[in-house]
């Protein structure tokens, strides 16, 4: 039996409060995001509009020549390139280790590892500095027991954006872990007993039954930990403020410190949706890669 | 136990590896604890102790008595509080018309809300401050509040639990005379519980969770958040690690709280927004 067409104007109370919201809120400024990157906006416009003025693509030209944008993108491509596949690596070795048929206690070592996910950053973060301390850090220490050099995690241009991730990969693998497990527990089991008749061997099974079948799942995971890598902010801002020798200056990080401490709004905003396009061009690219792969 | 006779040995470094993991996963929180109970610069030893020496609360209580904690608990409380019960209102009606109410262009207007999902917040970040600052809401909690009071990833997940409720149970409810509004309140909303807790913890963690928009919409320190007071403090008093170490534990200890509770939803949840697109 069909649902009945219902006059529109009930599903419109229905979905209006939301939406109103949803386009006031987040379309509208979106919309007024690029407007804005055409234009001066800066602290004087800020008291005066009239001292706005349109200035067309002036705004991304300067963000071509502005050396801190590129080190910004740089470090900002170095997270989501190396921090995205190493958490997805984790994230998968995580899940087949607690969905092995052999493992007991499946749920409290899937809680167990996901806890990392709900905590909030920023205290995280704070954690992690002192973890990373070059004196008195723990890390440092364990490197000191295995008879390794001690490292300057965060003071080091070269390895503050390799703690940031190691912390990165800490705090996510659960989630991309918990979504692994469901696409694990969802390849049916005939697979694998047909696949033990032939004689196949643990690695063959992995690369010719699981592999494959996780395809869907493996899209999923990397085109969402793409997304949110590309937002990298609050790590660095709490741990390093983008250095040191601006080191871990993300896009995100350079929008706010243009956008919110200097003012300059139509800048920041021409920053803004240039990370937007980027994120837009990684996301149909992998989605375009992967659907030729399938 | 069949399990462990089969390959003793392979078991067993199954669930070596496994102990060894969350021993790694659980340090960095187990040692924030540790750390917080310790005396004043008990940590800047030298090898770091593992346990406090002598455990002391006097690092939560100079949070409380002389760096204004409890303001800062009871605004995110708040905060997250309101998102929380507000989005998951508006969320729920509007995932249940997309799910359960033909119009015309429904599906259109749901694949394009789902598209924009690509977007990221930041990019309406600028504009909407601006837009907020019209409104006289920069540096009030409802500034912090009105952007999270519906959001596309809420919608999303109800309609995806809503399309399951059959279709006969709604026309029996029509036929009876039933109006949408009582049909969504007594009938929907009921089947829809277990959604919408996983909802509602969503919400809440991610509000009380969330830093960069609250650092840019609250600008006078009595409104600020824990995580925002937070990032604030460690400006100070960055060689307390003990303070603010205390100040996570703070921080982190009710959003764990609630996960451990309610670990259920929240686990089922993450699984039916991810899997059944």
């Amino acid at each position: 039996m069909k649902t009945p067409l219902l006059p529109a104007n009930t599903a419109f109370w229905f979905l209006a409060p939301a939406l109103i919201l949803i386009v006031v809120f987040f379309f509208l400024p979106v919309a007024a995001s690029l407007l804005l990157s055409f234009t001066d906006f800066d602290i004087y416009a800020l008291g005066d509009h009239e001292r706005l003025r349109f200035v067309a693509l002036d705004n991304y030209l300067r963000l071509l020549g502005d050396p801190l944008f590129w080190t910004a993108l740089k470090n900002t491509l170095y997270f989501v390139l190396v921090g995205g596949p190493l958490s997805v690596a984790v994230s998968l070795g995580a899940a087949l280790l607690v969905n092995h048929r052999l493992v007991r206690f499946k749920g409290l070592f899937r809680s167990l590892l996901f806890l990392p996910v709900v905590t909030t950053l920023v205290a995280i973060a704070v954690v992690w500095r002192y973890l990373y301390h070059p004196r008195y850090g723990f890390l440092n220490y364990l490197l000191g027991l295995l008879g390794l050099d001690t490292v300057d995690w965060l003071g080091d241009p070269d390895w503050a954006m390799p703690a940031i991730i190691l912390m990165a990969i800490w705090k996510n693998f659960g989630f991309n872990m918990i979504i692994f497990i469901a696409g694990l527990q969802s390849i049916p089991v005939r697979l694998y007993e047909a696949a033990v008749i032939d004689g196949a061997s643990t690695w063959r099974q992995f690369r010719h039954i699981t592999l494959p079948m996780l395809a869907p799942t493996f899209v999923f995971v990397t085109v969402i930990t793409m997304i949110g890598y590309f937002q990298l902010f609050a790590e660095p801002y709490v741990m390093t403020q983008g250095g040191p020798a601006n080191s871990t200056l993300s896009v995100a990080l350079l929008m706010f410190q243009e956008g919110f401490r200097w003012w300059n709004l139509g800048y920041a905003a021409a920053v803004a949706f240039t990370l937007f396009l980027i994120i837009l061009t990684g996301t149909v690219l992998q989605l375009r890669l992967r659907r030729r792969e399938i | 136990m069949a399990v462990f006779s089969e390959k003793p040995i392979k078991t067993l470094l199954l669930h070596l590896a496994l102990i060894a993991a969350v021993i790694a996963t659980l340090f960095p929180l187990f040692w924030m604890v540790s750390v917080s109970l310790m005396s004043s610069a008990e940590a800047n030893r030298f090898p770091p102790p593992l346990l406090p020496a002598a455990p002391t609360l006097e690092h939560y209580r100079m949070l409380f008595s002389r760096l204004n904690l409890a303001a800062y608990l009871l605004n995110s409380t708040l905060i997250a509080t309101s998102v929380t019960v507000l989005s998951l209102l508006l969320n729920s009606m509007a995932g249940y018309a997309f799910a359960k109410l033909r119009f015309k262009g429904r599906d259109r207007l749901f694949r394009l809300l789902l598209a924009s999902m690509v977007i990221p917040a930041q990019v309406a970040m600028l504009p909407l401050f601006l837009m907020l600052k019209e409104m006289g809401l920069v540096n009030t909690y409802s500034g912090v509040i009105v952007p999270g009071m519906a959001s596309i990833f809420g919608i999303f997940l109800i309609r995806q639990y809503a399309l399951s409720i059959p279709d006969s149970l709604l026309d029996a409810a029509r036929i009876d005379g039933a109006g949408e509004f009582r049909i969504y309140r007594t009938l929907v909303l009921p089947l829809c519980k277990p959604i919408l807790v996983t909802l509602a913890i969503f919400t809440f963690m991610g509000t009380w969770n969330d830093f960069m928009w609250p650092l840019i919409i609250l600008t006078d320190s009595d409104l600020y958040t824990l995580p925002v007071a937070l990032a604030n403090l460690l400006g100070e008093h960055v060689q307390d690690a003990e303070l603010m170490m205390a100040g996570s534990v703070l921080t982190v200890l009710p959003v764990i709280i609630l996960f451990l509770v309610l670990q259920k939803y929240y686990i089922e949840g993450l699984v039916l927004g991810s899997v059944k697109e």
